[in-house]
């Protein structure tokens, strides 16, 4: 049973991220959007948790990193960028969907 | 696959209802079923008519009027926060004894119940909010 997260949430602003990363298992799928793509950038204090999560699947919703002036150079390795297509899917490949809003 | 929607925070107010509204559209796209969307706490102020944008601004609640319309989707919004903060219908006009009513195109008003109902019936309930 695979489960996609979605984190809406700047890490620097609520603690949605840290949360999600706690309870999501290997195999697992992280999507950011809204101020959670802050999570995917690269250097921040948040990264290291980001790198540290073995066996999770990370996404950021590039739509929402553009509005926010994030680019490609500036995503932390590991980082696929989705467009809204690409949440759909996600949410369909997974067996099913929590949204840590 | 079958979608159902929550939403959770109003139009101009928070990205989550653009964000629904995003997702909404690419799953219809996608050729998946969206059976129900459910505006709930301060998610019932997408589904006021009285909203006048600037013409330059997207027009949430007509947007989503639109979209709904476009696919015949079940608009619902939660009676007890659309008591709270005065999203009216003709039934809810004249139970409450109010003088006009401004429920948006392809909206209506139902209880709670509908929600839970949706998160059953759907395979995936998607939520979005503050």
């Amino acid at each position: 049973m695979s489960t996609l997260h979605t984190v809406n949430k700047s890490p620097f602003e609520k603690n949605s991220l840290a949360d999600c990363l706690g309870y999501a298992k290997e195999g697992s799928a992280v999507l950011m959007y809204e101020d959670g793509v802050y999570g995917a950038m690269k250097g921040s204090t948040v990264a290291e948790k980001v790198a540290a999560a073995t066996g999770v699947k990370f996404y950021a919703l590039g739509p929402d990193l553009k509005a926010r002036g994030i680019s490609q150079e500036k995503l932390a390795e590991g980082i696929e960028v989705v467009d809204y297509a690409g949440f759909v899917s996600l949410a369909v490949e997974n067996d099913k969907v929590s949204a840590w809003v | 696959m079958k979608f159902a929607i929550q939403v959770n925070e109003g139009p101009y107010q928070h990205q989550a209802t653009d964000s629904a509204y995003q997702f909404a559209k690419a799953a219809l796209d996608a050729g998946h079923e969206i059976m129900r969307v459910f505006f709930y706490h301060d998610g019932v102020n997408n589904g006021t008519n009285l909203t006048t944008p600037p013409q330059d601004d997207r027009n949430i609640v007509n947007r989503w009027s639109e979209l709904g319309k476009a696919h015949d989707l079940d608009m619902v919004v939660c009676v007890a926060a659309a008591q709270r903060r005065g999203i009216v219908d003709e039934g809810e006009m004249q139970r409450n004894g109010k003088d006009a009513q401004n429920i948006a195109d392809g909206f209506r008003i139902s209880g709670l119940g509908q929600l839970i109902e949706a998160g059953i019936q759907s395979e995936r309930l998607m939520v979005f909010g503050d």
